[in-house]
């Protein structure tokens, strides 16, 4: 358990923006996690996917680290933004555009 | 194999119809057969724990039926509405935070996806 939390923090702390995730981000095995990938690409934002699936204990871990229950679970720069509800919310209001240009993501001009 | 489906959505129906007529008739003693559905437990312990004023629980299993976390069975994934004063204030992490809280036993038994829509009432 100790090994998988080292390993989320280090994913989580490596890249400017995580999305842990069921499948990955040229095949999502899920339909919550395949609507982040599809914002992300979107906005044109680079991003790293983690596959849960690969992995049983980061699939666990990964809710303990932000007692969080479900996947996908979106990071920006070490900070948990959300799953799949909360990141469609703001890209619609806007807001994750805006959230990403503050913490110095390049967002794609026009999305 | 499509039959014995139909048969189960069926049998879920009739045991949803109950549930909205007696809510509580699963704590009802010495009754088999009345553990309450996923549906009746998520909105019991969301009404309990937030006393909303709109509360809308959508059993979505079906249309996740084969694919990962679905099972035989269904009540898996389901969406969910909840407008409260008690969500007045917070975050949109700490709203769905309060509501996977309030909502742990489900958790527990087996619920695997959830869509949450959490807010405050209009002003």
């Amino acid at each position: 358990m100790a090994d998988a939390h080292q390993t989320i923090d280090a994913e989580v702390k490596s890249n400017d923006v995580v999305l842990f995730m069921k499948g990955t981000p040229q095949f999502p095995m899920c339909g919550f996690s395949g609507q982040v990938v599809q914002i992300l690409n979107y906005l044109g934002v680079p991003y790293k996917g983690v596959n849960v699936l690969d992995d049983e204990g980061v699939r666990q871990g990964i809710k303990d680290y932000s007692n969080w229950p479900t996947i996908p679970q979106l990071y920006v720069k070490g900070e948990f933004v959300g799953g799949c509800d909360i990141t469609r919310e703001m890209f619609q209001s806007g807001e994750l555009q805006q959230f990403f240009t503050e913490k110095g993501v390049p967002v794609k001009q026009g999305a | 194999m499509r039959e014995r489906r139909k048969e189960s959505l069926t049998r879920r129906r009739e045991a949803a119809t109950q549930g909205r007529h007696s809510p509580r008739a699963e704590s009802r003693p010495g009754m088999s057969d009345t553990t309450p559905t996923m549906k009746s437990l998520i909105e019991t312990r969301l009404s309990d724990a937030f006393a909303p004023v709109r509360l809308s629980v959508v059993d979505e299993s079906h249309l996740h039926a084969g694919h990962a976390g679905w099972r035989e069975g269904g009540e898996t994934h389901f969406r969910l509405e909840v407008v409260s004063d008690a969500f007045a204030g917070k975050s949109r992490v700490e709203r769905h935070r309060m509501v996977n809280a309030a909502l742990q036993e489900a958790f527990d038994r087996g619920l695997h996806a959830l869509a949450i829509k959490a807010d405050a009432p209009a002003p």
